[in-house]
Protein backbone atom coordinates (compact mmCIF):
# COMPACT_ATOMS: atom_id res chain seq x y z
CA UNK A 1 0.00 0.00 0.00
CA UNK A 2 1.60 3.25 -1.14
CA UNK A 3 -0.88 5.57 0.55
CA UNK A 4 -3.82 5.02 2.80
CA UNK A 5 -6.31 7.84 3.35
CA UNK A 6 -8.61 7.54 6.35
CA UNK A 7 -11.58 9.68 7.30
CA UNK A 8 -10.64 12.63 5.09
CA UNK A 9 -13.05 15.50 5.62
CA UNK A 10 -12.95 18.96 4.12
CA UNK A 11 -15.41 21.82 4.42
CA UNK A 12 -15.41 25.33 3.01
CA UNK A 13 -17.23 27.22 5.70
CA UNK A 14 -20.59 25.49 6.04
CA UNK A 15 -20.20 23.51 2.84
CA UNK A 16 -18.93 19.98 3.41
CA UNK A 17 -17.13 19.11 0.21
CA UNK A 18 -15.45 15.86 1.28
CA UNK A 19 -17.23 13.64 3.76
CA UNK A 20 -15.21 10.92 5.41
CA UNK A 21 -13.23 9.70 2.41
CA UNK A 22 -11.40 6.38 2.80
CA UNK A 23 -9.08 5.37 0.05
CA UNK A 24 -6.06 3.19 -0.61
CA UNK A 25 -3.60 3.66 -3.43
CA UNK A 26 -1.33 0.72 -4.22
CA UNK A 27 2.25 1.25 -5.30
CA UNK A 28 2.42 1.41 -9.10
CA UNK A 29 -1.35 1.56 -9.43
CA UNK A 30 -3.41 4.06 -11.29
CA UNK A 31 -6.49 5.46 -9.67
CA UNK A 32 -9.10 7.12 -11.87
CA UNK A 33 -11.53 9.47 -10.16
CA UNK A 34 -14.81 10.19 -11.90
CA UNK A 35 -17.98 11.94 -10.86
CA UNK A 36 -20.27 14.85 -11.62
CA UNK A 37 -19.22 18.47 -11.44
CA UNK A 38 -18.96 19.77 -7.88
CA UNK A 39 -18.64 16.30 -6.38
CA UNK A 40 -15.27 17.13 -4.81
CA UNK A 41 -12.81 15.45 -7.18
CA UNK A 42 -10.52 18.45 -7.47
CA UNK A 43 -10.71 19.09 -3.76
CA UNK A 44 -9.67 15.50 -3.06
CA UNK A 45 -6.55 15.86 -5.22
CA UNK A 46 -5.76 19.23 -3.71
CA UNK A 47 -5.98 17.73 -0.23
CA UNK A 48 -3.50 15.01 -1.22
CA UNK A 49 -1.11 17.80 -2.16
CA UNK A 50 -2.15 20.05 0.77
CA UNK A 51 -3.10 22.89 -1.54
CA UNK A 52 -6.17 22.59 0.66
CA UNK A 53 -5.64 21.63 4.26
CA UNK A 54 -8.10 18.91 5.28
CA UNK A 55 -10.18 19.43 8.41
CA UNK A 56 -9.95 15.86 9.54
CA UNK A 57 -8.41 12.58 8.58
CA UNK A 58 -5.12 10.81 8.26
CA UNK A 59 -2.65 9.94 5.51
CA UNK A 60 -0.34 6.99 6.00
CA UNK A 61 2.47 6.29 3.55
CA UNK A 62 4.24 2.98 3.05
CA UNK A 63 7.51 4.45 4.34
CA UNK A 64 5.88 5.05 7.71
CA UNK A 65 5.27 8.78 7.19
CA UNK A 66 1.97 9.69 8.72
CA UNK A 67 0.02 12.95 8.92
CA UNK A 68 -3.00 13.49 11.05
CA UNK A 69 -5.10 16.53 10.24
CA UNK A 70 -7.03 16.68 13.47
CA UNK A 71 -4.37 19.03 14.79
CA UNK A 72 -2.74 21.95 12.97
CA UNK A 73 -0.08 20.91 10.49
CA UNK A 74 3.56 21.65 10.98
CA UNK A 75 5.48 23.31 8.16
CA UNK A 76 7.77 20.30 7.89
CA UNK A 77 4.83 17.99 7.35
CA UNK A 78 3.47 20.18 4.56
CA UNK A 79 6.86 20.27 2.88
CA UNK A 80 7.25 16.52 3.13
CA UNK A 81 3.74 15.84 1.83
CA UNK A 82 4.26 18.16 -1.12
CA UNK A 83 7.55 16.48 -1.88
CA UNK A 84 5.75 13.18 -2.32
CA UNK A 85 3.39 14.22 -5.08
CA UNK A 86 3.55 16.12 -8.33
CA UNK A 87 0.48 18.01 -9.50
CA UNK A 88 -0.71 18.54 -13.06
CA UNK A 89 -3.38 21.22 -13.36
CA UNK A 90 -6.33 21.45 -15.68
CA UNK A 91 -5.18 24.91 -16.80
CA UNK A 92 -1.46 23.95 -16.89
CA UNK A 93 -0.38 26.95 -14.73
CA UNK A 94 2.98 27.12 -16.44
CA UNK A 95 5.27 30.00 -15.50
CA UNK A 96 4.79 32.35 -18.47
CA UNK A 97 8.08 34.19 -18.02
CA UNK A 98 10.16 31.02 -18.14
CA UNK A 99 10.99 28.73 -21.04
CA UNK A 100 9.78 25.14 -21.15
CA UNK A 101 13.18 24.03 -19.89
CA UNK A 102 13.22 26.61 -17.08
CA UNK A 103 9.72 25.59 -16.03
CA UNK A 104 11.02 22.07 -15.58
CA UNK A 105 14.33 22.93 -13.91
CA UNK A 106 12.81 25.41 -11.43
CA UNK A 107 11.80 22.79 -8.85
CA UNK A 108 14.92 20.60 -8.77
CA UNK A 109 17.29 23.54 -9.14
CA UNK A 110 15.79 26.19 -6.87
CA UNK A 111 13.90 24.13 -4.33
CA UNK A 112 15.85 20.91 -4.18
CA UNK A 113 19.17 22.64 -4.89
CA UNK A 114 20.46 19.82 -7.03
CA UNK A 115 23.57 20.51 -9.15
CA UNK A 116 22.82 22.51 -12.28
CA UNK A 117 24.39 20.20 -14.86
CA UNK A 118 22.55 17.22 -13.41
CA UNK A 119 19.24 19.12 -13.37
CA UNK A 120 19.56 20.29 -16.97
CA UNK A 121 20.29 16.77 -18.11
CA UNK A 122 17.31 15.48 -16.15
CA UNK A 123 15.01 18.18 -17.56
CA UNK A 124 16.17 17.51 -21.10
CA UNK A 125 15.52 13.82 -20.67
CA UNK A 126 12.05 14.40 -19.31
CA UNK A 127 11.18 16.89 -22.04
CA UNK A 128 12.42 14.42 -24.65
CA UNK A 129 10.27 11.76 -23.06
CA UNK A 130 7.13 13.90 -23.34
CA UNK A 131 8.04 14.63 -26.96
CA UNK A 132 9.20 18.22 -26.55
CA UNK A 133 12.90 17.78 -27.17
CA UNK A 134 12.77 20.43 -29.88
CA UNK A 135 10.69 22.97 -27.93
CA UNK A 136 12.74 23.31 -24.76
CA UNK A 137 13.69 26.92 -25.29
CA UNK A 138 10.24 28.19 -26.20
CA UNK A 139 8.01 30.15 -23.84
CA UNK A 140 4.58 28.81 -22.88
CA UNK A 141 2.74 31.29 -25.12
CA UNK A 142 4.68 29.89 -28.08
CA UNK A 143 3.35 26.37 -27.42
CA UNK A 144 0.02 24.72 -28.21
CA UNK A 145 -2.26 23.68 -25.37
CA UNK A 146 -1.22 20.04 -25.67
CA UNK A 147 2.45 21.01 -25.63
CA UNK A 148 1.91 23.26 -22.62
CA UNK A 149 0.22 20.47 -20.71
CA UNK A 150 3.13 18.16 -21.53
CA UNK A 151 5.49 20.76 -20.08
CA UNK A 152 3.19 20.81 -17.04
CA UNK A 153 3.62 17.05 -16.71
CA UNK A 154 7.39 17.34 -17.16
CA UNK A 155 7.58 20.04 -14.49
CA UNK A 156 5.76 17.79 -12.02
CA UNK A 157 7.91 14.77 -12.90
CA UNK A 158 11.13 16.73 -12.39
CA UNK A 159 10.73 16.96 -8.63
CA UNK A 160 10.83 13.15 -8.62
CA UNK A 161 7.55 12.62 -6.79
CA UNK A 162 6.33 9.22 -5.74
CA UNK A 163 2.76 9.97 -6.73
CA UNK A 164 1.52 11.93 -9.75
CA UNK A 165 -1.77 13.79 -9.46
CA UNK A 166 -3.68 14.88 -12.57
CA UNK A 167 -6.74 17.11 -12.39
CA UNK A 168 -8.62 16.77 -15.67
CA UNK A 169 -5.39 17.13 -17.61
CA UNK A 170 -7.09 17.20 -20.99
CA UNK A 171 -10.33 19.05 -20.43
CA UNK A 172 -8.95 22.47 -21.39
CA UNK A 173 -7.64 21.05 -24.68
CA UNK A 174 -9.02 21.09 -28.20
CA UNK A 175 -10.18 17.56 -29.04
CA UNK A 176 -7.38 16.95 -31.53
CA UNK A 177 -4.77 17.66 -28.86
CA UNK A 178 -6.18 15.34 -26.20
CA UNK A 179 -4.49 12.25 -27.64
CA UNK A 180 -0.91 13.48 -27.32
CA UNK A 181 -1.37 14.22 -23.60
CA UNK A 182 -3.14 10.94 -22.88
CA UNK A 183 -0.34 9.11 -24.65
CA UNK A 184 2.23 10.67 -22.30
CA UNK A 185 0.16 9.59 -19.31
CA UNK A 186 -0.12 6.06 -20.70
CA UNK A 187 3.66 5.95 -21.12
CA UNK A 188 4.04 6.92 -17.47
CA UNK A 189 1.59 4.18 -16.54
CA UNK A 190 3.71 1.66 -18.41
CA UNK A 191 6.79 2.86 -16.56
CA UNK A 192 5.07 1.97 -13.31
CA UNK A 193 4.27 5.41 -11.89
CA UNK A 194 1.71 5.63 -9.13
CA UNK A 195 -0.96 8.08 -10.24
CA UNK A 196 -4.34 9.54 -9.36
CA UNK A 197 -6.21 11.00 -12.31
CA UNK A 198 -9.44 12.97 -12.29
CA UNK A 199 -10.91 12.52 -15.74
CA UNK A 200 -14.02 12.63 -17.88
CA UNK A 201 -12.39 10.40 -20.50
CA UNK A 202 -14.05 7.12 -19.57
CA UNK A 203 -12.41 5.12 -22.33
CA UNK A 204 -9.02 6.31 -21.19
CA UNK A 205 -9.88 5.56 -17.57
CA UNK A 206 -10.85 2.04 -18.52
CA UNK A 207 -7.68 1.44 -20.54
CA UNK A 208 -5.20 2.84 -18.10
CA UNK A 209 -6.50 2.55 -14.56
CA UNK A 210 -6.30 -0.24 -12.01
CA UNK A 211 -8.97 1.22 -9.82
CA UNK A 212 -11.86 3.60 -10.42
CA UNK A 213 -13.69 5.59 -7.81
CA UNK A 214 -16.98 7.29 -8.51
CA UNK A 215 -17.62 10.32 -6.31
CA UNK A 216 -20.84 12.18 -5.71
CA UNK A 217 -21.59 14.92 -3.20
CA UNK A 218 -18.31 14.55 -1.41
CA UNK A 219 -18.50 10.82 -0.94
CA UNK A 220 -17.07 7.79 -2.66
CA UNK A 221 -20.17 6.08 -3.95
CA UNK A 222 -18.54 3.16 -5.65
CA UNK A 223 -15.04 1.88 -6.18
CA UNK A 224 -13.38 -1.10 -7.78
CA UNK A 225 -11.62 -2.29 -10.91
CA UNK A 226 -12.55 -0.34 -14.06
CA UNK A 227 -14.55 -3.19 -15.66
CA UNK A 228 -16.71 -3.41 -12.57
CA UNK A 229 -17.34 0.29 -11.95
CA UNK A 230 -17.56 1.39 -15.57
CA UNK A 231 -19.21 -1.67 -17.18
CA UNK A 232 -21.48 -3.03 -14.48
CA UNK A 233 -21.91 -0.43 -11.74
CA UNK A 234 -23.88 -1.58 -8.73
CA UNK A 235 -25.09 1.76 -7.40
CA UNK A 236 -27.89 3.67 -9.02
CA UNK A 237 -26.09 7.01 -8.87
CA UNK A 238 -23.13 5.55 -10.76
CA UNK A 239 -25.43 4.07 -13.39
CA UNK A 240 -27.19 7.39 -13.91
CA UNK A 241 -23.91 9.28 -14.16
CA UNK A 242 -22.46 6.90 -16.72
CA UNK A 243 -25.65 6.93 -18.73
CA UNK A 244 -25.58 10.72 -18.82
CA UNK A 245 -21.95 10.80 -19.95
CA UNK A 246 -22.32 8.08 -22.55
CA UNK A 247 -25.48 9.44 -24.19
CA UNK A 248 -25.54 13.16 -23.64
CA UNK A 249 -28.79 14.62 -24.94
CA UNK B 1 31.49 78.05 -5.62
CA UNK B 2 28.15 76.87 -6.92
CA UNK B 3 26.50 79.88 -5.33
CA UNK B 4 28.81 82.30 -7.13
CA UNK B 5 28.20 80.60 -10.44
CA UNK B 6 24.50 80.81 -9.89
CA UNK B 7 24.49 84.51 -9.03
CA UNK B 8 26.71 85.23 -12.03
CA UNK B 9 24.04 83.88 -14.28
CA UNK B 10 21.39 85.89 -12.59
CA UNK B 11 23.55 88.97 -13.16
CA UNK B 12 23.32 88.47 -16.90
CA UNK B 13 19.58 88.84 -16.63
CA UNK B 14 18.07 92.24 -16.06
CA UNK B 15 14.61 93.74 -15.89
CA UNK B 16 14.95 95.78 -19.08
CA UNK B 17 15.65 92.85 -21.41
CA UNK B 18 13.35 92.17 -24.34
CA UNK B 19 11.05 89.15 -24.14
CA UNK B 20 12.91 86.89 -26.51
CA UNK B 21 16.29 87.79 -25.03
CA UNK B 22 15.01 87.11 -21.54
CA UNK B 23 13.58 83.78 -22.68
CA UNK B 24 16.93 82.77 -24.16
CA UNK B 25 18.98 83.95 -21.22
CA UNK B 26 16.78 82.20 -18.67
CA UNK B 27 16.81 78.94 -20.55
CA UNK B 28 20.22 77.78 -19.38
CA UNK B 29 19.73 78.53 -15.68
CA UNK B 30 16.44 76.67 -15.74
CA UNK B 31 17.89 73.70 -17.61
CA UNK B 32 20.69 73.69 -15.07
CA UNK B 33 18.17 73.60 -12.24
CA UNK B 34 16.61 70.66 -14.06
CA UNK B 35 19.86 68.77 -14.47
CA UNK B 36 21.25 69.51 -11.03
CA UNK B 37 18.06 69.11 -9.01
CA UNK B 38 14.84 68.15 -10.80
CA UNK B 39 16.23 65.03 -12.47
CA UNK B 40 18.36 63.73 -9.57
CA UNK B 41 15.50 64.46 -7.17
CA UNK B 42 13.13 62.47 -9.38
CA UNK B 43 15.45 59.53 -9.93
CA UNK B 44 16.64 59.15 -6.34
CA UNK B 45 13.15 59.56 -4.87
CA UNK B 46 11.71 57.11 -7.35
CA UNK B 47 14.23 54.38 -6.60
CA UNK B 48 13.95 54.86 -2.84
CA UNK B 49 10.18 55.15 -3.15
CA UNK B 50 9.92 51.87 -5.04
CA UNK B 51 11.91 50.08 -2.36
CA UNK B 52 9.58 51.47 0.31
CA UNK B 53 6.60 50.56 -1.87
CA UNK B 54 7.68 46.94 -2.27
CA UNK B 55 8.10 46.53 1.49
CA UNK B 56 4.74 48.17 2.21
CA UNK B 57 2.99 46.10 -0.47
CA UNK B 58 4.36 42.85 0.96
CA UNK B 59 3.42 43.91 4.48
CA UNK B 60 -0.12 44.66 3.33
CA UNK B 61 -0.42 41.26 1.66
CA UNK B 62 0.49 39.51 4.87
CA UNK B 63 -2.27 38.05 6.98
CA UNK B 64 -0.77 39.29 10.22
CA UNK B 65 -2.26 42.42 11.74
CA UNK B 66 1.04 43.73 13.05
CA UNK B 67 2.28 43.91 9.46
CA UNK B 68 -0.88 45.05 7.71
CA UNK B 69 -1.88 47.71 10.22
CA UNK B 70 1.25 49.90 10.11
CA UNK B 71 1.37 49.52 6.34
CA UNK B 72 -2.23 50.63 5.93
CA UNK B 73 -1.76 53.50 8.38
CA UNK B 74 1.29 54.69 6.44
CA UNK B 75 -0.49 54.60 3.08
CA UNK B 76 -3.53 56.29 4.53
CA UNK B 77 -1.52 59.08 6.19
CA UNK B 78 0.56 59.84 3.12
CA UNK B 79 -2.36 59.72 0.72
CA UNK B 80 -4.58 61.67 3.08
CA UNK B 81 -2.30 64.68 3.49
CA UNK B 82 -1.04 67.20 0.91
CA UNK B 83 2.49 66.72 -0.34
CA UNK B 84 3.16 70.40 0.32
CA UNK B 85 2.24 69.96 3.97
CA UNK B 86 4.48 66.88 4.24
CA UNK B 87 7.38 68.81 2.71
CA UNK B 88 6.81 71.67 5.13
CA UNK B 89 6.72 69.38 8.14
CA UNK B 90 9.96 67.69 7.18
CA UNK B 91 11.83 70.88 6.32
CA UNK B 92 10.33 73.71 8.39
CA UNK B 93 8.62 71.65 11.09
CA UNK B 94 11.54 69.42 12.01
CA UNK B 95 13.87 72.40 11.59
CA UNK B 96 11.92 74.37 14.16
CA UNK B 97 12.36 71.67 16.79
CA UNK B 98 16.09 71.50 16.20
CA UNK B 99 16.17 68.65 13.70
CA UNK B 100 17.43 70.57 10.70
CA UNK B 101 17.62 68.69 7.42
CA UNK B 102 18.95 70.39 4.29
CA UNK B 103 16.46 71.25 1.55
CA UNK B 104 17.58 68.59 -0.92
CA UNK B 105 17.52 65.63 1.50
CA UNK B 106 14.25 66.92 2.94
CA UNK B 107 12.75 66.83 -0.53
CA UNK B 108 14.14 63.34 -1.13
CA UNK B 109 12.54 62.09 2.09
CA UNK B 110 9.15 63.61 1.30
CA UNK B 111 9.04 62.44 -2.31
CA UNK B 112 10.28 58.93 -1.48
CA UNK B 113 7.61 58.49 1.16
CA UNK B 114 5.04 59.75 -1.28
CA UNK B 115 6.08 57.44 -4.10
CA UNK B 116 6.31 54.67 -1.50
CA UNK B 117 2.67 55.06 -0.54
CA UNK B 118 1.19 55.43 -4.02
CA UNK B 119 3.39 52.83 -5.71
CA UNK B 120 2.72 50.33 -2.93
CA UNK B 121 -0.91 50.26 -4.00
CA UNK B 122 0.13 49.67 -7.61
CA UNK B 123 2.52 46.89 -6.65
CA UNK B 124 -0.02 45.30 -4.36
CA UNK B 125 -2.67 45.34 -7.08
CA UNK B 126 -0.28 43.82 -9.62
CA UNK B 127 0.71 41.05 -7.23
CA UNK B 128 -2.98 40.34 -6.64
CA UNK B 129 -3.60 40.32 -10.40
CA UNK B 130 -1.33 37.31 -10.90
CA UNK B 131 -3.58 34.23 -11.12
CA UNK B 132 -3.78 32.06 -8.01
CA UNK B 133 -2.65 29.12 -10.12
CA UNK B 134 0.83 30.62 -10.28
CA UNK B 135 1.16 30.51 -6.47
CA UNK B 136 -0.25 27.00 -6.43
CA UNK B 137 2.05 25.72 -9.14
CA UNK B 138 4.99 27.18 -7.20
CA UNK B 139 3.81 25.45 -4.04
CA UNK B 140 3.40 22.10 -5.71
CA UNK B 141 7.02 22.12 -6.86
CA UNK B 142 7.95 22.80 -3.25
CA UNK B 143 8.61 26.53 -3.23
CA UNK B 144 8.33 28.55 -0.05
CA UNK B 145 6.32 31.76 0.04
CA UNK B 146 9.36 33.93 -0.47
CA UNK B 147 10.75 31.77 -3.27
CA UNK B 148 7.42 31.89 -5.09
CA UNK B 149 7.17 35.64 -4.56
CA UNK B 150 10.68 36.36 -5.77
CA UNK B 151 10.96 33.95 -8.67
CA UNK B 152 7.44 33.53 -9.97
CA UNK B 153 5.09 36.27 -8.81
CA UNK B 154 7.19 39.46 -8.72
CA UNK B 155 8.70 39.05 -12.19
CA UNK B 156 5.19 38.82 -13.61
CA UNK B 157 3.80 41.54 -11.35
CA UNK B 158 6.60 43.86 -12.46
CA UNK B 159 5.43 43.59 -16.03
CA UNK B 160 1.89 44.37 -15.01
CA UNK B 161 2.92 47.32 -12.87
CA UNK B 162 5.18 49.10 -15.33
CA UNK B 163 2.47 51.13 -17.11
CA UNK B 164 0.96 52.55 -13.90
CA UNK B 165 4.41 53.04 -12.36
CA UNK B 166 5.49 55.06 -15.38
CA UNK B 167 2.58 57.35 -14.69
CA UNK B 168 3.74 57.72 -11.10
CA UNK B 169 7.19 58.55 -12.40
CA UNK B 170 5.90 61.25 -14.73
CA UNK B 171 3.77 62.75 -11.95
CA UNK B 172 6.85 62.78 -9.74
CA UNK B 173 8.79 64.85 -12.28
CA UNK B 174 6.09 67.49 -12.04
CA UNK B 175 5.68 67.21 -8.26
CA UNK B 176 9.36 67.98 -7.73
CA UNK B 177 8.47 71.60 -8.55
CA UNK B 178 7.01 71.74 -5.04
CA UNK B 179 10.55 71.46 -3.72
CA UNK B 180 10.92 75.11 -4.77
CA UNK B 181 8.92 75.95 -1.65
CA UNK B 182 11.61 74.53 0.58
CA UNK B 183 14.31 76.38 -1.32
CA UNK B 184 15.67 73.59 -3.53
CA UNK B 185 16.89 75.48 -6.58
CA UNK B 186 15.32 73.13 -9.07
CA UNK B 187 13.85 74.13 -12.40
CA UNK B 188 10.80 76.00 -11.14
CA UNK B 189 12.68 77.73 -8.32
CA UNK B 190 15.03 79.12 -10.98
CA UNK B 191 12.06 80.48 -12.88
CA UNK B 192 10.76 82.09 -9.69
CA UNK B 193 14.12 83.66 -8.91
CA UNK B 194 14.41 85.18 -12.35
CA UNK B 195 10.82 86.33 -12.33
CA UNK B 196 11.33 88.02 -8.99
CA UNK B 197 13.98 90.21 -10.63
CA UNK B 198 12.28 90.92 -13.94
CA UNK B 199 8.57 90.74 -13.05
CA UNK B 200 8.02 88.75 -16.28
CA UNK B 201 5.96 86.09 -14.53
CA UNK B 202 3.96 85.08 -17.57
CA UNK B 203 6.94 84.51 -19.83
CA UNK B 204 9.10 82.73 -17.28
CA UNK B 205 6.43 80.45 -15.90
CA UNK B 206 5.35 79.47 -19.39
CA UNK B 207 8.98 78.77 -20.17
CA UNK B 208 9.18 76.52 -17.10
CA UNK B 209 5.96 74.82 -18.17
CA UNK B 210 7.40 74.14 -21.62
CA UNK B 211 10.53 72.60 -20.11
CA UNK B 212 8.48 70.27 -17.88
CA UNK B 213 6.35 69.38 -20.85
CA UNK B 214 9.40 68.46 -22.92
CA UNK B 215 10.77 66.23 -20.14
CA UNK B 216 7.43 64.47 -19.70
CA UNK B 217 6.93 64.17 -23.45
CA UNK B 218 10.24 62.39 -23.83
CA UNK B 219 9.40 60.15 -20.88
CA UNK B 220 6.04 59.21 -22.33
CA UNK B 221 7.67 58.21 -25.60
CA UNK B 222 10.04 55.96 -23.67
CA UNK B 223 7.06 54.63 -21.72
CA UNK B 224 5.21 53.68 -24.92
CA UNK B 225 8.25 51.84 -26.26
CA UNK B 226 8.77 49.89 -23.04
CA UNK B 227 5.10 48.95 -22.81
CA UNK B 228 4.98 47.76 -26.41
CA UNK B 229 7.96 45.56 -25.68
CA UNK B 230 6.52 44.17 -22.45
CA UNK B 231 3.13 43.48 -23.96
CA UNK B 232 4.60 40.43 -25.68
CA UNK B 233 5.70 38.88 -22.40
CA UNK B 234 2.59 39.20 -20.30
CA UNK B 235 0.71 35.93 -20.33
CA UNK B 236 -2.79 35.49 -19.13
N1 LIG C 1 -11.93 27.39 -2.33
C1 LIG C 1 -13.24 27.07 -2.26
N2 LIG C 1 -14.07 27.79 -1.47
C2 LIG C 1 -15.37 27.48 -1.38
N3 LIG C 1 -15.95 26.46 -2.01
C3 LIG C 1 -15.19 25.68 -2.80
C4 LIG C 1 -13.79 25.95 -2.97
N4 LIG C 1 -13.27 25.03 -3.80
C5 LIG C 1 -14.31 24.23 -4.15
N5 LIG C 1 -15.45 24.61 -3.54
C6 LIG C 1 -16.75 23.94 -3.66
O1 LIG C 1 -16.55 22.59 -3.36
C7 LIG C 1 -17.36 21.75 -4.18
C8 LIG C 1 -16.50 20.73 -4.85
O2 LIG C 1 -15.62 21.36 -5.76
P1 LIG C 1 -14.57 20.58 -6.64
O3 LIG C 1 -13.85 21.60 -7.43
O4 LIG C 1 -13.78 19.69 -5.77
O5 LIG C 1 -15.51 19.71 -7.57
P2 LIG C 1 -15.12 18.83 -8.83
O6 LIG C 1 -15.65 17.49 -8.58
O7 LIG C 1 -13.68 18.95 -9.12
O8 LIG C 1 -15.98 19.52 -9.99
P3 LIG C 1 -15.61 19.73 -11.54
O9 LIG C 1 -15.88 18.44 -12.24
O10 LIG C 1 -16.56 20.80 -11.97
O11 LIG C 1 -14.19 20.16 -11.61
C9 LIG C 1 -18.08 22.68 -5.13
O12 LIG C 1 -19.38 22.89 -4.63
C10 LIG C 1 -17.29 23.95 -5.07
O13 LIG C 1 -18.11 25.06 -5.30
MG1 LIG D 1 -12.54 19.80 -10.70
Amino acid sequence: MFLSVKGLTKAFGELEVLKDINLDIEEGNILAIIGPSGSGKTTLLRCLNVLEVPNKGEFTFDDGFKVNFDKPMRKKEITELRRKSGMVFQSYNLFPHKTALENVTEGPLIVQKRPKSEVIELAENILNKVGLGDKMNLYPHQLSGGQQQRVGIARALAIKPQLMLFDEPTSALDPELVGEVLKVIKDLANEGWTMAIVTHELKFAEQVSDQVIFMDEGQIVEQGPPEAVLRSPQKERTQQFLKRILNPE
Amino acid sequence: MAKMFQSNILLTISADMGGWELFQNSLWPMIQGGIKYTIPLTLISFVLGLSIALIIAIMRLSNRKYFTFPARAFVSAIRGTPLLVQLSIIFYGLGSIGLTIDPFPSAIIAFSLNVGAYASEIIRASILSIPKGQWEASQTIGMSYSQALRRIILPQATRVSIPPLSNTFISLVKDTSLASLILVTELFRKAQEIAARTYDFMLLYIEAAILYWIICFVLSIIQDRVEARLERHIAR
